[in-house]
């Protein structure tokens, strides 16, 4: 077993557990939910930080992504193309779904980075640098 | 901005699928025995319970669940409170609101209202139902206008059914201008203020046509000494101005033909208001059916029961009465403090109401009313309402102040089995004051001249009248047993369309307020013509577009114009007015050269007049500058008072024309001098949001004519009911079902309403359930 494919198989787990963990906590949780699920799973599964950013990052990038992609699909984007010209961005719904999930996923993205180096304040040592 | 965006929080959750089953089982704890409700495909509930408390404690969570946001705003904007929602811009709006007395009237009602077991009962119950919608909502499901301003929905109250009410009362009775009347009598003389503004119209065709008012009036009132002379004389300007005007254009249309006039055999009653257009709609479709009453028709948001609609035994509907009910007075205070004023020899004690308005920030806007024995002070030095400066103390006197009970009339109406029971039930209105129409099943027909209005003089509050001694107060109301009504006429039919209920010349009380006499006119000329009556002929009466007033008006202006001497732009713009066919139709460039020569003509005639008074802009009704040049061919406001010359009537219009042939070339090269382009029909959002508006809507209809489109106004319902053994009703609205702007039924119905298109109205039967047109089925329990 690669150290290479240790570090992808953590990489990719933490994008599909924060993005299923984020999911669970928008049923339960404010909408800040997703940042708290980025932070605990940044300091549970040990990663070197950028990459932790990543995972946080791309985890809600996609979740939102489809989620929203998913719902104005449904509703035939009578309401995305509304707030999109409320925000004067014409009726552009595509710039408004990608908008949607690369803010979800900044905020998934730092806390991510903050709950990465956390946990090297608290497991100073090799196995934070695994890769 | 992360609350707003989240697929799971904010806007998404509002992308209702388009296909969504609005289908549950619901367990609410407020509900006495179970209850059933249908949704159609046009999303209307039909709402089946077990007893009247529990149709209404649906009916309030119903209007919750599709339309809370724009029920709560609407209570927001009655009692003074936008600037909690939008900040210091909504200050001004906000006092005046408050200084009129709006949460002080509300707040009687309320008592009012709970005094009556029957009504106390329906309130609360309907209360309850909203609030249990309320308590249960969660975060996701906020309308997203809460998510845009970012605040979140107060419990509903009594109080705020009471305001939503007074919000109608100001938008329907609210109507007067008392200020400008004031100004232009002092400065231009009352004869010549008289000619301006007449008491009557020579066009008259009233409400209530036979003399069936030839009783001795209950109340003799006398005009106080001087009131028509000395009083005003060159001495007072005022300078107030209202934030916002109600509108001068409601009005509406409603007429009920006896079933010796139709095809059926049955009486048809059909009712078109005609008020501001908006998304959400003021409207909400609906069935409410329990043991003690089955009724259709439409229903405010933010009130119990079917408002315009029918029920097993009848139909009913209402119009505007226009008449005035609300007049100033000044008040002369001993000091600045307003601790005292001068009332009937004596310094005499004021009332303080501290009106506290929340500010965005948090921060409290304390607003100290004075209240006399008239009602609020409204306009004093702190406050003028508009731009000037104003130094004078005015209190209102407002009829809508008085404690009524007007829930009882829709309880009333809906519960109705005959023509008795109207009569008793539309008496509990007292104000807004509504024509009140009525057909039954058993053949009836009626309306009532409904409302308590002050019984006044000749003139009695057209103007601020003095506030020191009781001489110039309301001396009474016109007692109950007079209101004007005609009941089976033998024209077989009756109507109204917000013109004179009554001869205001031969009438014991003067009326106030302004008429529109046109649309009535052709109304009653085609139900007197007619026979064999269908509800397809009901449907193109209510869409008639025929403009009457141009029809009495552009023979004078094609007979004025010098059409020799005309350029050959000039010559076009004079062939389309003359070929025009006298209909709003959308692409006639006509009807959009007749109103931009006739708004010219108004403008050449009256201005010099108004800027004398500083009134500009606020010109007479155009049924007396027609009158005026169809009586007399040198109408003295011909002449322009500016100039050495005397101005003949060939001139001003020969003048009028050519400005406005300048303006229509200019319109024409851009496209718009279509009718539809120019009225330019907008349903807009209330609160002013133009992607959840519709705008530019390219329709046909305008002011003067039976279908009385304008440009943010209009027939808000249109309802046909056919009182056959089976109830045929048609009806449409420019709206949908849902308060949602993501939802497909946000605005479904504007373009077949543009269009000139009804839908059947469903008045649905219990064993039905079954029925293709039931696409979604909430069955409710007690918790």
């Amino acid at each position: 077993m690669s150290q290479d494919f240790k570090f992808m198989s953590k990489y990719i787990l933490s994008i599909i557990v924060t993005a299923l963990l984020a999911f669970v906590s928008g049923l339960y949780m404010p909408w800040w939910g997703i940042a708290v699920v980025a932070f605990l799973v940044s300091a549970a599964i040990p990663q070197r930080p950028a990459f932790s950013f990543l995972s946080g990052f791309l985890g809600v990038f996609l979740l939102w992504e489809v989620l929203a992609w998913w719902i104005d699909n449904k509703n035939n984007g009578i309401l995305s193309q509304k707030v999109s010209s409320l925000f004067g961005m014409g009726s552009s719904t595509v710039l408004l779904i990608v908008i949607t999930s690369i803010l979800g996923a900044l905020v998934a993205g730092f806390a991510a980075l903050a709950g990465s180096y956390l946990r090297r304040l608290i497991y100073p040592g090799p196995t934070a640098v695994t890769p | 901005m992360g609350q707003f965006l989240s697929p799971q929080h904010g806007f998404w959750q509002n992308a209702e699928p388009v296909d969504k089953d609005f289908g549950q089982d619901l367990q609410l704890a407020g509900l006495k025995e179970p209850a059933e409700v249908y949704l159609d495909d046009r999303l209307v509930p039909h709402v089946f319970t077990a007893n009247d408390g529990d149709a209404y404690y649906i009916q309030g969570y119903l209007h919750a669940k599709f339309r809370l946001w724009q029920m709560e705003f609407q209570t927001y904007a009655a009692a003074g409170r936008i600037s909690e929602l939008i900040g210091p811009k909504g200050l001004n709006y906000d006092r005046e609101k408050r200084r009129l007395g709006m949460v002080w009237a509300a707040e009687r009602a309320v008592a009012e209202m709970e005094k009556d077991p029957v009504s106390k009962e329906e309130a609360d119950a309907y209360t309850a139902g909203v609030n249990t919608y309320i308590a249960n909502l969660r975060e996701s499901e906020l309308p997203i206008e809460y998510k845009l301003l970012g605040y979140k929905p107060e419990l509903w109250s009594n109080l705020k059914t009471a305001l939503f009410l007074k919000f109608m009362s100001l938008d329907l009775a609210g109507y007067e201008s008392d200020f400008e009347y004031s100004n232009l009598r002092s400065l231009l003389g009352y004869a010549t203020f008289n000619k301006m503004f007449p008491i009557s119209q020579d066009s008259l065709d009233p409400i209530i046509p036979a003399d069936t008012l030839n009783r001795t009036p209950g109340i003799t009132v006398k005009a106080p000494a001087g009131s028509d002379s000395v009083y005003l004389q060159g001495r007072d300007i005022f300078s107030v101005e209202e934030v916002r005007k109600p509108s001068r254009d409601n009005g509406s249309n409603n007429w009920a033909v006896s079933g010796i006039k139709t095809k059926s055999g049955s009486p048809i009653l059909c009712n078109d208001p005609h008020l501001g257009l908006n998304l959400p709609s003021l409207w909400y479709e609906m069935q409410l059916s329990c043991p003690s009453f089955n009724a259709y028709g439409v229903t405010f948001p933010g009130a119990p029961g079917v408002i315009i609609g029918f029920n097993d035994s009848c139909a009913f509907g209402f119009t505007n009465a226009m008449r005035d009910v609300r007049d100033y007075y000044e008040i002369h205070f001993k000091d600045e403090s307003r601790k005292e004023y001068w009332y009937n020899g004596q310094w005499t004690p004021t009332d303080f109401r501290f009106e506290h308005i929340i500010r965005k920030d948090s921060t409290e806007y304390i607003d100290t009313v004075a209240y006399t024995v008239f009602g609020p002070v409204m306009y004093d030095k702190s406050f003028s309402g508009g731009r000037r400066a104003n130094t004078k103390y005015l209190a209102v006197r407002w009829k809508a102040h008085d404690a009524g009970n007007e829930l009882m009339i829709f309880n009333g109406l809906d519960h109705a089995r005959n023509y008795t029971d109207y009569q008793q039930s539309v008496k509990w209105l007292h104000t807004p004051g509504q024509n009140a129409i009525f057909a039954s099943k058993n053949g009836d027909i009626a309306i009532t001249a409904q409302g308590e209005f002050p019984a006044k003089w000749m003139r009695q509050g057209d103007f601020v009248m003095p506030g020191t001694d009781s001489s110039y107060q309301w001396q009474g109301m016109i007692p109950q047993s007079e209101t004007p009504f005609i009941y089976n006429p033998e024209r077989g039919f009756v109507s109204s369309a917000n013109q004179f209920p009554v001869n205001p010349l031969t009438y014991p009380y003067y009326l106030g307020g302004e008429y529109h006499n046109y649309r009535g006119l052709i109304i009653n000329r085609y139900l007197s013509q007619e026979n064999e009556i269908g509800i397809e002929d009901m449907m193109k009466l209510q869409l008639d577009t025929y403009n009457p007033f141009a029809g009495m008006a552009r023979p004078i202006l094609l007979k004025n114009i010098d059409s020799s001497s005309l350029s050959r732009d000039e010559l076009k713009y004079f062939e389309i007015l003359k070929h025009w066919d006298l209909h709003y139709e959308a692409d006639a460039k006509g009807a959009s050269v007749f109103k931009i020569t006739w708004d010219s003509l108004k403008a050449i005639v009256w201005d010099d007049e108004l800027a004398k008074a500083n009134e500009r802009g606020f010109y007479p009704v155009n049924s007396t500058l027609l009158e005026g040049i169809l009586r007399d061919s040198t109408y003295e406001f011909l002449d322009n008072i500016n100039t050495p010359v005397k101005e003949t009537l060939r001139q001003d219009i020969n003048l009028a024309f050519r400005k406005a042939v300048a303006t229509c070339k200019n319109l024409d090269r851009d496209g718009k001098l279509s009718w539809g382009k120019l009225k330019a029909t907008r349903i807009e959002h209330l609160a002013n949001l133009d992607p959840f508006s519709r705008l530019d809507i390219d329709n046909s209809g305008g002011g003067y004519a039976i279908n009385a489109v304008r440009n943010d106004h209009g027939p808000s319902w249109r309802m046909i009911v056919q009182l056959t053994k089976n109830t045929e009703a048609y009806g449409i609205y420019p709206g949908g079902q849902s308060g949602n702007p993501g939802s497909v039924y946000y605005d479904n119905f504007v373009d077949n309403w543009a269009n000139g298109k009804y839908y059947p109205l469903w008045m649905m039967e219990k064993n039905e359930e079954t029925d293709k047109r039931v696409k979604a089925i909430i069955r409710v329990t007690r918790f």
